[in-house]
């Protein structure tokens, strides 16, 4: 799954929502633990695999508009602090 | 991370990066198939 989330809040919340399951309990995701990988598109991990021309023209303006260094840390605390999936099955 | 050969779900935000924006990232990194979402909280 790939994320386009403009901050760091809503980051975590989509992102622990497709591994382990909706936190909030309120949704139909409740209880559900999807394990997903998650990515954020402003990771440099993303970027290092993408054509640089493409996302420079599609992610390159909102790059320096958002916070990306609290949205990237947000995300890879998420991926840090659950289980996912190993990537290999998905 | 890998795209190349991933179905890849895009959830992008009116707000962020929007949907299309990501498929197309994920595309030009080899995903096999992208399945774009663009939310809107106002």
């Amino acid at each position: 799954m790939l994320l386009g989330s403009p901050d760091p809040d809503s980051t975590e919340i989509f992102a622990e929502t497709v591994i382990n399951g909706d936190p909030s309990y309120a949704g139909p995701l409740a209880g559900v633990s999807l394990g997903l990988d998650v990515f954020h598109v402003l990771e440099p991990e993303v970027r290092g695999v993408s054509s640089s021309s493409v996302y420079d023209s599609q992610v390159g303006l909102m790059m320096n508009t958002l916070d990306s260094d609290s949205i990237i840390t947000a995300i890879r605390r998420v991926r840090n602090d659950t289980q996912p999936g190993d990537g290999t099955s998905r | 991370m890998q795209l190349q050969d991933k179905v890849v779900i895009a959830l992008g935000e009116r707000d962020g990066i929007p949907g299309p924006a990501l498929a197309e990232v994920a595309k030009s990194g080899g995903a096999l198939d992208v399945v774009p979402f663009t939310l809107c909280f106002a």
